[in-house]
């Protein structure tokens, strides 16, 4: 389990390194002269120079890509092209608040994904699956912006159950916020949902075929025993995969729903960023992005080998 | 046996009554098992013996009312001590399921649940219907693994599936199945997915667990032997329908309907020697569900049919005191053996040229696994290398069939894989014709790989599913050379006319094929290479006994007419038997025995030869064998143990030396050679002392 864990781990920092890599060229390399874009078009030959000596743009790629990720492991992300401040504050704020907002997110999906799925797998090909399946088609087919529209025209405006917009104040507490994060929550949990309840279907009905979950139904076991101790034990081991997956998915969409909300977390300044082609701005958040998205990952590669004894017993 | 017969007090357990079932399909109900009756007794077992597709499984479905959603028990009713199953509710049948009837079943690695350890699943039968506590539930199930004789029950309940073997497993199922000591309990096919010499302990046990108890017993199979060593009573189910009934005896020594003695010649008999002479074989096809005929359901393929058999179907009526058939000619059953020609028809012999070999395998290894990684090495981890072959020599004559046996994961499919070149081999060489071949396929050339063929044990995997059959026989001879359309179509046509296929078949795809039928065309494209060498991995294992028979003479009659050389790769050693001139037998990826057939298959034996012998269960109740059981399953390949790899399951292991010192070859003369420490006169005296099969082949002679 150890080796297991280790080799997991080391896989996923190699990931990041990669995507560390190309977030780097992207937005270091690829963009031409950075002293150029800092200073517009307008800038004389000499401050370009200059600047290029200052920001150490005049070594080799590797050596500025090496000083870049060292300064990044060791905290300093460097100051924002555009107002000048510490990046790092500024992003890990936001962090929270799109955490926050993950956190409501991902409690509505996950266990409405999974009861949706166990639901739909018992009474397989019948008229509820076939509605269940149809419906979770349709989650995982709608772009965030059509459903956080369609949240917002009628659960905002038409009912005015909840706040349409919701830029609040970026350093409100959790219980202030709450209101708002409601609707941006739905609306990213929509495809996760959709994901988590069709995988929940797909091997909760192929444990359900199994030959051992016919024999606890002939050893007299009560039913729902049968689903709970027997199935689901099985069948939600893929389940915890996708799960573990979306929170990465999650992020990616919260660039899109936060957009749309006014919500004042990482995507949107991401966004701002990209705007406003604040480099620095964009590699922080880009690099915060991914490593959540990596650790998500090694999350469900443990999860999935605790709840495996195959995998926990294993000598390799 | 017949004490056991006495046991049955003519009250019935089980009793079935012109029970049917159907299945909803796209073209309306499908029957599939139709007006069966049956009674069991109290400590009774009853086999039911059929090929795939006779219904017997769903017949035992019906029987606990587990059919899938588009079944449904279209007549009859099921007793149980008097209680009609099929008026109870869903509850109440589920508190029948475990607590009055107990289910063995097939795969026992698929029908435990992996993420529960094993000690749990047999505890919560004891919770659920002994109404036990935790504790008491788990003393409960460490009582009956001992029951079950699993080693070291304390430590073994704690474990997971994985960490078990196949027949330690079953025995697990077996433990679940007798906690409440049930009133019936159905076995289906509970070691057919087992080594023979697991199988063969694992049918001992279930004997002697049966002595203990009252419950009946319906013990569901296709093989013959089985029955014949666990079964008191047996019904023969054809197509859906019970066709014949009786006890052992009367079944398999004065049978009374023609499908049941066409199905014991189609066996090859580890005990009768038999080699140069046809399997029966049984002509035509089950008829399927929803194309049954009119009249007696077997009149199609039967050898005495007459017309009034064609018109109308025969119940099954009792004709000698407990014995049942569907037969109306059952009094003329002497026409049946002159008919199917179980007069032995006599295999044309090979002319070979003696002694000169055509291929040859030298010292071949294939070791898996690599050099430890860092991390391995980091966390001393042992590093794995699976020794799968461990040095292979051996020879075939050109023409001529070389045998190899041996449990599974004892290396032969990889060996075999090995010589066709699908594994570069860890060390040795391949030589055909004494010309050395490149060690994996992409190092021969064309015209080498033309000469080695395969066929494999699954056709529905080696088929390409989108290709017409046609023309995936025809591909090996395309890759030969252009060829016009119309020579290429005469020569397809030719490869199927001998095996025997329709010629209009060329255009099936292979899911409209049965799975004989696929193996058919399997060989068919193995021979359109014109090839010098095919290699059989397990090439009959997959399929009914008289698709089986029917294979084999086919492979026989091919190598006759084209005087190729075989590998037949099998773990059954009357398959094996029937087939080979000469005979290796492997273990743990090295040969341990190999001689001529009859030599191999006389003492003096390697005492793993003798075990894997004395385990395969013979259709005839009158033939004593022997007991000799092997311990465990085999040793990874990872850890192969030291000296003679076999001592830690020999039988006849004499000490110290067996686990220090590889054991010599022991030549016996003609070429018959054994690798062991006992010296062969020791060991021919201790085999011949107890029973010496030729002797018992000889009294099972009719």
């Amino acid at each position: 389990m150890t080796a297991y864990i280790l080799r997991r781990l080391g896989l996923i920092l190699l990931t990041i390194l990669v995507a560390s890599m190309v977030i780097f060229i992207a937005t270091q390399l690829l963009p031409g002269d950075v002293a150029h874009v800092i200073l517009g078009q307008f800038a004389t030959p000499a401050a370009i120079e200059n600047l290029r000596e200052e920001l150490g743009l005049n070594r080799p790629a590797v050596v500025q890509y090496a000083d870049w990720l060292a300064r990044f492991v060791t905290g300093d992300w460097g100051d924002s092209m555009v107002s000048g401040y510490a990046v790092r504050p500024l992003v890990l704020a936001r962090l929270r608040n799109s955490f926050m907002l993950a956190v409501v997110a991902f409690s509505l999906y996950v266990p409405l994904g999974i009861a949706l799925g166990v639901v739909a797998a018992v009474n397989a090909d019948r008229a509820i699956d076939r509605v269940l399946s149809a419906l979770t088609m349709v989650f995982v087919g709608l772009p965030e912006f059509v459903s956080g529209l369609i949240l917002i025209g009628t659960l905002a405006l038409s009912w005015d159950l909840l706040p349409a917009n919701s830029s609040i104040n970026p350093d409100s507490g959790f219980v202030e916020a709450f209101p708002y994060l409601v609707l941006p929550a739905i609306a990213i949990s929509l495809t996760c949902l959709g994901y988590v309840a069709r995988m929940t279907r797909a091997s909760t009905i192929d444990v359900l075929r199994s030959d051992y979950a016919m024999a606890a139904d002939l050893k007299g076991i009560p039913r729902m025993q049968v689903l709970f101790r027997h199935v689901l034990r099985n069948s939600l081991l893929p389940t915890v995969t996708v799960v573990a997956v979306s929170v990465g998915w999650l992020f990616g969409g919260l660039i899109i729903v936060e957009s749309v909300f006014g919500y004042p977390g990482l995507g949107r300044l991401l966004v701002y960023g990209i705007q406003h082609r604040d480099l620095t701005l964009i590699q922080a958040c880009s690099m915060v992005v991914v490593t959540i998205f990596g650790f998500a990952n090694l999350l469900a590669d443990v999860l999935y080998g605790v709840l495996n004894p195959r995998i926990r017993f294993a000598q390799r | 046996m017949d004490k056991h017969l006495s046991r049955s007090d003519g009250i019935s357990v089980l009793e079935i009554r012109g029970l049917g079932v159907a299945y909803a399909s796209e073209s309306g109900q499908l029957e599939t098992v139709r007006d069966v009756s049956l009674k069991i007794g109290r400590g009774e077992v009853y086999g039911l013996v059929g090929e795939s597709g006779s219904g017997k499984t769903t017949l035992a479905r019906a029987v606990v009312r587990y059919l899938p959603r588009n079944g449904r028990i279209s007549s009859g009713s099921v007793l149980l001590n008097g209680i009609d199953l099929l008026r109870l509710s869903p509850a109440e049948m589920r508190r029948v399921w475990g607590a009055k009837i107990a289910m063995v079943h097939q795969d026992p690695s698929a029908a435990v649940n992996p993420s529960i350890t094993v000690g749990e699943q047999v505890a919560e039968v004891a919770r659920i219907h002994l109404g036990l506590s935790r504790g008491q539930a788990w003393q409960k199930a460490l009582e009956m693994l001992a029951k079950v004789q699993l080693p070291d029950p304390g430590s073994m309940a704690r474990r997971y599936p994985h960490q078990l073997s196949g027949g330690m497993l079953q025995r697990i199922l077996i433990a679940a199945a007798l906690v409440t000591s049930p009133q019936l309990l159905i076995m289906d096919e509970p070691t057919t997915s087992l080594d023979v010499t697991t199988e063969a302990v694992i049918l001992d046990l279930i004997r002697d667990l049966l002595e203990g108890y009252e419950t009946a017993v319906l013990y569901i199979t296709h093989n013959l032997g089985v029955i014949a060593n666990v079964c008191h009573r047996v019904g023969v189910m054809y197509a859906g329908q019970l066709v014949e009934e009786g006890s052992i005896q009367q079944v398999f020594k004065h049978s009374l309907f023609p499908y049941t003695m066409g199905l014991m010649g189609c066996v090859p008999r580890i005990d009768v020697v038999k080699r140069g002479i046809h399997l029966n074989t049984i002509p035509g096809f089950i008829p399927r569900p929803g194309e049954w005929p009119r009249g007696c359901i077997f009149a199609e393929r039967c050898p005495i049919v007459e017309d009034a058999c064609k018109d109308t179907r025969m119940p099954l009526v009792e004709r000698a005191p407990g014995h049942l058939t569907a037969c109306r000619r059952w009094m003329e059953m002497d026409q049946v053996h002159l008919a199917f020609g179980i007069k032995d028809k006599v295999r044309p012999e090979l002319n070979r040229a003696p002694g000169s070999t055509w291929l040859e395998a030298r010292d071949v290894k294939k070791h898996f696994g690599s050099r430890p990684s860092w991390l391995t090495r980091a966390l001393k981890r042992e590093s794995a290398i699976v020794r799968a072959v461990d040095g292979i020599s051996l020879r075939a004559q050109a023409g001529s069939t070389v045998g190899i046996v041996g449990e599974s994961g004892c290396g032969k499919t990889t060996f075999a894989r090995c010589v066709v070149g699908l594994e570069q081999p860890t060390a040795g060489e391949v030589k055909l014709d004494g010309k050395r071949l490149g060690s994996t396929w992409a190092k021969r050339s064309p015209e080498i790989l033309r000469e080695i063929q395969i066929v494999f044990q699954n056709p529905d995997a080696s088929l390409n599913p989108w290709h017409p059959v046609g023309t995936s026989v025809g591909r090996p001879i395309t890759l030969r050379g252009k060829l016009p359309r119309s020579e290429l179509d005469l020569q397809v046509r030719q490869l199927f006319r001998a095996v025997r296929l329709p010629e209009d078949y060329t255009s099936r795809l292979p899911n409209e094929l049965s799975g004989g039928e696929k193996q058919r065309v399997a060989i068919a494209r193995a021979f359109a290479a014109s090839p010098s060498v095919i290699i059989c991995d397990e090439p009959v294992s997959s399929l009914d006994v008289s698709v089986q028979a029917s294979l084999m003479n086919l492979l026989a009659e091919l190598q006759a007419s084209n005087e190729t050389t075989y590998l037949f790769i099998s773990h059954d050693l009357a398959a094996v038997r029937h087939l080979s001139d000469r005979i290796a037998v492997i273990y743990l990826g090295q040969i341990v025995e190999m001689g001529s057939a009859e030599s191999v298959f006389a003492p003096p034996f390697h005492p793993y030869t003798e075990a894997l012998f004395s385990a395969i269960p013979i259709p005839d109740p009158d033939v004593h064998q022997e007991r000799i059981r092997l311990r465990g399953a085999v040793p990874s390949a990872m850890h192969i143990p030291s000296g003679c790899r076999f001592h830690t399951r020999c039988p006849r292991k004499v000490g110290g030396i067996c686990e220090d010192h590889e054991p010599p070859w022991q030549d016996a003369g003609d070429d018959h050679l054994i690798q062991c420490h006992i010296p062969l006169q020791q060991l021919l005296a201790m085999q011949n002392s107890n029973a010496d099969p030729n002797a018992v082949s000889v009294s099972a002679e009719p």
